[in-house]
């Protein structure tokens, strides 16, 4: 079985992003494979291991991002794709979509995986532009995967509940955190990945032009510095500082 | 403008952020309300009351589970046909996918999350989070229709007046399904941090409890989740006399002591409500995150030097299992309860 996983590279979780002279900043801290995207991996490895077959790592990014494929790689993915063209700076999201699909039709699979949404943009909705670009059924949220049949089945996971969903091949997951923690690079792994040779694909290779975006950011800015002064609440016992906290929190008006 | 309000329900459980974004509409312009499922009459006239001036129904077996492609189809249909300038959703993790599909077969975008939108001459600005809610952005959609989803809580809701009722639009479903659902099963407890206006959290802490005794068999691990369980009890009889739902840190998550649905921050669920308890939470980033723009953070921890009450406008340096009984305690009685 053939399965691609999705990756975006991202900054840091811990980076202290900010908005400067209109650009977001993100100073020294690295760039990472953005964490959900590691669940994506995660649950295309496991996949592999239930199924047999290929995985492969695919990202939309500049040259840097050969990084990220790099972490995916020694996590035990097969092969990684990087799609770059300075073309691609302006993309939204069903630009993203576009591009994906077009690559994934190139590289063919019967799985694709995504982690449900990056940590940048934060919207989660490349998955399901992907899928509906590429007319495939459109599994989101899975929190469990199982192939069986000719059939995929996986367990959504929503606020209400967990869903069980199948579809045929070829399908589009994505995946949230229940897929189960991703596997550290193994040493074996990153030593593999330091010699993989990433092929880069420009729009030409993928026989496409840069798709206009429909989305556009007009103006970034910092949220509103919040008023941080903290009030420490104490008394001689668990009963005084109960009934102080409550009387305090009923004054602020909030219940 | 004319504009066009996706009620998303679950087995006809609604969205509250629906009507919020009946509210938002109704600033702008007209408003349309969308309802698709089977036997969806009440959500219909609820939607009548909640000031919704039309409605549109797609009431069909073939929609009695929710299914991206079908309402996707169905929607887009609609659209085409009534050419709104605008759809707003509100922000659920079926919306995302039924709106990134919508805007595919329309041609146009999604602004996600916003929680703000204004009228620039014929254009709309919306104000959404990015990089995790630590940078703002404003941005714009030339396709036609906008569509956006609505983070709830961020605007107004609307009362309902039962006085307002009218005949529902039929419309045409598309029934194009490529998925088949198979089963469903509830959460234990009923999880909506997005809507809560008060969330109670535990975090690794809750399992700290040193004067418990666990029942005599249980090894290491059983005991850890078993007195984590008894720390989840103390603090659900909090957010259920604060009428307030309950939260997690991912560690607590981690450690199994709690369903995923319950977790707050950067994997989980950003939240914004009006009360934001953190018990036991020392306050990584990654939780921090997920909560920073609570109205009121109240922070209970053993560690004075513990990072959440760099967040919390009320702090207590103390022991969460003696803090948070008379808490409950203290409110039942405040609250009459």
């Amino acid at each position: 079985m053939k399965i691609i996983a999705c990756i975006k590279q991202v900054p840091d979780s811990e980076a202290k992003v900010r908005a400067e002279n209109g650009q977001v900043t993100w100073g020294d801290a690295p760039l990472v494979i953005n964490p959900f995207d590691e669940y994506a991996v995660e649950g295309a490895l496991q996949q592999k291991e239930a199924n047999g077959g290929t995985v492969t790592a695919l990202c939309i990014g500049p040259e840097s991002a050969r990084e990220a494929l790099k972490h995916a790689l020694a996590m035990g993915a097969d092969e990684a794709v990087l799609v770059s063209d300075p073309a691609l700076n302006e993309l939204d999201t069903v630009g993203a979509a576009r591009v994906l699909a077009a690559a994934i039709q190139k590289i063919g699979a019967e799985l694709i995986i995504f982690g449900r949404q990056t940590l940048d943009n934060g919207s989660g909705l490349t998955p399901a532009q992907t899928a509906r670009i590429l007319g495939l059924p459109m599994l989101s949220w899975a929190g469990h995967i199982k192939v069986e049949d000719g059939n995929v089945k996986v367990d959504r996971v929503i606020e209400e509940g967990r869903v069980t969903v199948s579809a045929k091949f070829p399908a589009v997951i994505s995946v949230v955190q229940s897929i189960g923690e991703p596997r550290y690079p193994s040493f074996m792994g990153i030593r593999k990945a330091s010699k993989a040779t990433i092929p880069v694909w420009s729009l030409d290779d993928l026989g496409t032009s840069a798709p206009a975006a429909a989305v556009r950011r007009t103006e970034i800015m910092n949220p509103p510095v919040q008023e941080t002064s903290i009030e420490i609440v104490s008394g001689e016992s668990p009963a005084e500082i109960a009934d102080k906290l409550a009387d305090k929190i009923l004054a602020e008006k909030v219940l | 403008m004319k504009t066009f309000v996706y009620i998303d329900h679950f087995k006809g459980e609604i969205q509250p952020a629906s009507w919020e974004a009946i509210g938002l509409g109704k600033s702008l312009g007209s408003v349309s309300a969308v309802v698709f499922g089977s036997g969806v009459d009440a959500v219909a006239k609820a939607a009548f009351e909640y000031g919704a001036d039309e409605v549109f129904v797609a009431d069909d077996a073939a929609l009695a589970d929710y299914r991206a492609e079908t309402y996707a189809s169905t929607l887009s249909a609609l659209a085409s046909v009534q050419s709104p300038d605008l759809i707003l959703f509100p922000t659920t993790a079926r919306t995302r996918e039924l709106a990134a599909m919508t805007a595919v077969d329309l041609n146009t975008g999604v602004l996600t999350d916003i929680s703000g939108l204004e009228a620039n001459g014929d254009q709309l600005v919306a104000t959404r989070p990015i990089y995790e809610g630590k940078v703002l952005e404003k941005s714009v959609c030339s396709g036609k229709p906008v569509l956006a989803t609505v983070r709830g809580r961020a605007f107004p809701k609307p009362e309902p007046d039962a006085s307002k009722a009218g005949t529902p639009t039929k419309v045409e479903v598309k029934a194009d399904a490529l998925t088949n659902v198979e089963g469903y099963s509830a959460s234990e407890s009923a999880v909506n941090l997005g809507d809560a206006g008060v969330i109670v959290s535990g975090g690794r802490g809750v399992s700290n409890n040193p004067s418990l005794q666990p029942p005599a068999g249980m090894d290491e691990k059983q005991t850890e989740l078993w007195r984590a369980q008894q720390g989840f009890t103390l603090i659900t009889d909090l957010a259920n006399v604060l009428g307030g739902a309950v939260g997690a840190s991912r560690a607590a998550v981690d450690a199994g002591y709690i369903p995923y649905s319950h977790q707050v921050g950067q994997t989980g669920k950003v939240v914004t409500p009006d009360l934001y308890i953190a018990c036991g939470i020392s306050g990584a980033i990654q939780h921090l995150v997920g909560m920073r723009n609570a109205k009121i953070i109240v922070a209970i921890n053993k560690d004075s030097d513990a990072p959440i009450f760099k967040q919390a406008r009320y702090g207590v340096v103390g022991d969460l299992f003696q803090i948070v009984p008379a808490l409950t305690e203290a409110f039942k009685k405040k609250l009459g309860k």
